[in-house]
């Protein structure tokens, strides 16, 4: 049970002075979705909830701490996420990749474990990867490479989950389950926090949303409240059409 | 995993026996055992012990040196082409070997200067990627390439005002000469304490392998962790390039070759690099004092045209 919180954070990005200091707690349980254009800071502000970049101002906390006052590996095993952008210079297999997600959780000396391998067969089986286990990473597909990296994210089993992107690449069929996966866990009171560039995934299944601009403003709050169709058009400077079928909110670009 | 050190330790052990049996005169299996377990006296002791051992010792030493620098650097820089040589280590190392003889010093002033200029060539590489920005392989890479560019441009200089009577003596030091190397210990220890102090942290450099931001997201204190690499990686190819000269090849070829066999886990390929890496370096030393003997051969030449067609066989049956 970990609340991830900024405190009056305001990320840094080149160029873009001011933008909204943003004060958020995401808390176990919860689904937050980052909607915003391309370059509005999105994966600016990812890397900075995961300490991998210095915020211009404010701070970032895990529970009570500063990220800048834990060790990295304490860090690990508590927040996790998966990159929108992976090297692979070296080739590696399927589950190799998965089981670096272990690395948080053992000493120097202790190599991976049968149960280590376990909850990395598993994460694979969950993303419906298992059969490439020994395939290297470089033949396989985007889609199917970035189902590996949230693998490799479940294997680590963090709290905190910060996902750029998760459903990059990935077909219809493969959305929803990436999705549904993500809602599972987050009933196993996982925090999740995402970057998405789908209103209607969004819409579905985030139970927070945060809206972010290109010139720095942001606002944020639960998803009804947020994704509504003229902010959502102000935001991404275009004209949409809104439907409602059954319970399912839908958005689609309207033709001018 | 075992199973392939065990393979890679039976074959340094052949070759080292291969080495220490070979020469102007051969040692017969049966008397090299006879020595190696105390039963023998005189000359083919004296010949073993005395004279072809040091040698053997220095040469493997110097391979696995070079051979797990080039693993090292290879997961620093993310790049499967990086190598001490490449960045200009040896480049450094070379210009302070050269000096040294042009000013007429003896062998130990001409290793003093070798390890010198390998360090400062490592110092001035790191200080000049570094430069106002924070550095990134890719800068460190280019201001290796460029710096070991300067290098060689002063070594052509040197070797063309030298005396002609000086020229053969550093022609062979810059293709690699093993023939020098007496003293195998000082090498020998700093291989073992290299892997010893790699293998604890293996495990991190897989994972930086994936890149510095993964990295740090799986709990890798990353800048401690490439420092230190790359600090070992440079104390290791100077002690190397200190005792045979400068050999190219092995710190490219070796771990790129392991790579191709066993996959890409330092765990493996860091002690595995040692044991070939310094079997590759005895075997080329070997056909460098036999194959036209009385004459030698630079080890150099050798290393690269054993290494060259291996390398080819390897990638061309990769996956």
């Amino acid at each position: 049970m970990t609340v991830l919180s900024a405190r009056d954070l305001v990320i840094d990005i080149p160029g873009r002075s001011g933008g909204a200091a943003l004060g958020l707690e995401i808390k176990p349980g919860q689904i937050w979705g980052v909607l915003g254009p391309n370059g509005a800071g999105k994966t600016t502000l990812l890397h900075t909830l995961a300490g991998l970049k210095p915020p211009r101002q404010g701070q970032v906390q895990l529970d009570t701490l500063d990220l800048t006052a834990m060790p990295r590996r304490t860090l690990a095993r508590k927040l996790g996420l998966v990159f929108q952008e992976r090297q692979d210079s070296f080739p590696a297999t399927v589950l190799e990749t998965a089981l670096i997600g272990r690395h948080p959780w053992l000493s120097l000396w202790q190599s991976e474990q049968a149960e280590d391998i376990r909850r990395a067969e598993a994460a694979l089986e969950a993303l419906d990867v298992s059969d490439l286990g020994t395939r290297l990473l470089n033949t396989l597909s985007g889609g199917e490479r970035q189902r590996v990296a949230i693998a490799t994210l479940m294997t680590q089993n963090p709290d905190v989950w910060l996902l750029d992107e998760p459903t990059n690449h990935l077909d219809l069929h493969h959305q929803v389950q990436v999705m549904r996966l993500l809602s599972a866990c987050s009933r196993r009171n996982k925090a999740i926090f995402m970057c998405l560039h789908d209103l209607n995934l969004a819409a579905r299944w985030c139970s927070h949303v945060l809206l972010l601009y290109p010139d720095g403003q942001a606002c944020w709050g639960s998803t009804e409240v947020m994704l509504v169709r003229d902010a959502l058009e102000g935001l991404y400077g275009q004209k949409l059409i809104e439907l409602h079928k059954d319970d399912i909110r839908l958005f689609a670009p309207a033709s001018d | 995993m075992i199973r392939a050190l065990s393979v890679l330790t039976g074959c340094a052990v052949l070759a080292c026996g291969l080495s220490l049996a070979v020469g102007s005169v051969t040692v017969a299996p049966v008397e090299l055992w006879q020595v190696v377990v105390g039963q023998s006296d005189g000359l083919a002791r004296t010949l073993v012990l005395d004279l072809r051992l040091p040698r053997t010792l220095s040469a493997f030493a110097a391979g696995g040196l070079l051979a797990i620098a080039g693993a090292l650097m290879q997961v620093l820089l993310r790049n499967p082409l990086a190598d001490p040589y490449v960045l200009g280590l040896s480049g450094g190392a070379a210009t302070g070997a050269l000096l040294a003889m042009l000013a007429g010093a003896g062998v130990v002033l001409v290793s003093g200067a070798a390890f010198a200029g390998a360090l400062f060539a490592t110092l001035l590489v790191f200080g000049l990627a570094h430069g106002t920005g924070s550095w990134t392989p890719s800068r460190l890479l280019l201001t290796g390439v460029v710096t070991a560019a300067g290098w060689g441009a002063a070594i052509t200089l040197m070797l063309a005002v030298t005396p002609a009577h000086q020229l053969p003596g550093m022609l062979y030091w810059l293709m690699g000469d093993v023939s020098y190397a007496r003293l195998p210990w000082p090498s020998m220890v700093v291989l073992v304490v290299a892997v010893a102090a790699m293998l604890p942290l293996a495990r991190s450099l897989n994972v930086l392998a994936r890149g510095p931001l993964q990295a740090a997201a799986l709990g890798v204190s990353v800048r401690p962790l490439e420092w230190a690499v790359y600090l070992l990686a440079s104390l290791l190819t100077a002690t190397a390039v200190t005792s045979v000269g400068s050999i190219g090849f092995v710190g490219l070829i070796v771990p790129h070759m392991l790579r191709l066999v066993l996959g890409n886990d330092q765990r493996i390929i860091l002690p595995a690099s040692a044991l070939a890496g310094g079997t590759l370096l005895v075997l080329a030393d070997t056909l460098a004092r036999t194959v036209i003997a009385p004459e030698q051969l630079p080890v150099g030449v050798i290393t690269a045209l054993l290494g060259v067609p291996t390398f080819l066989y390897l990638l061309h049956r990769s996956r």
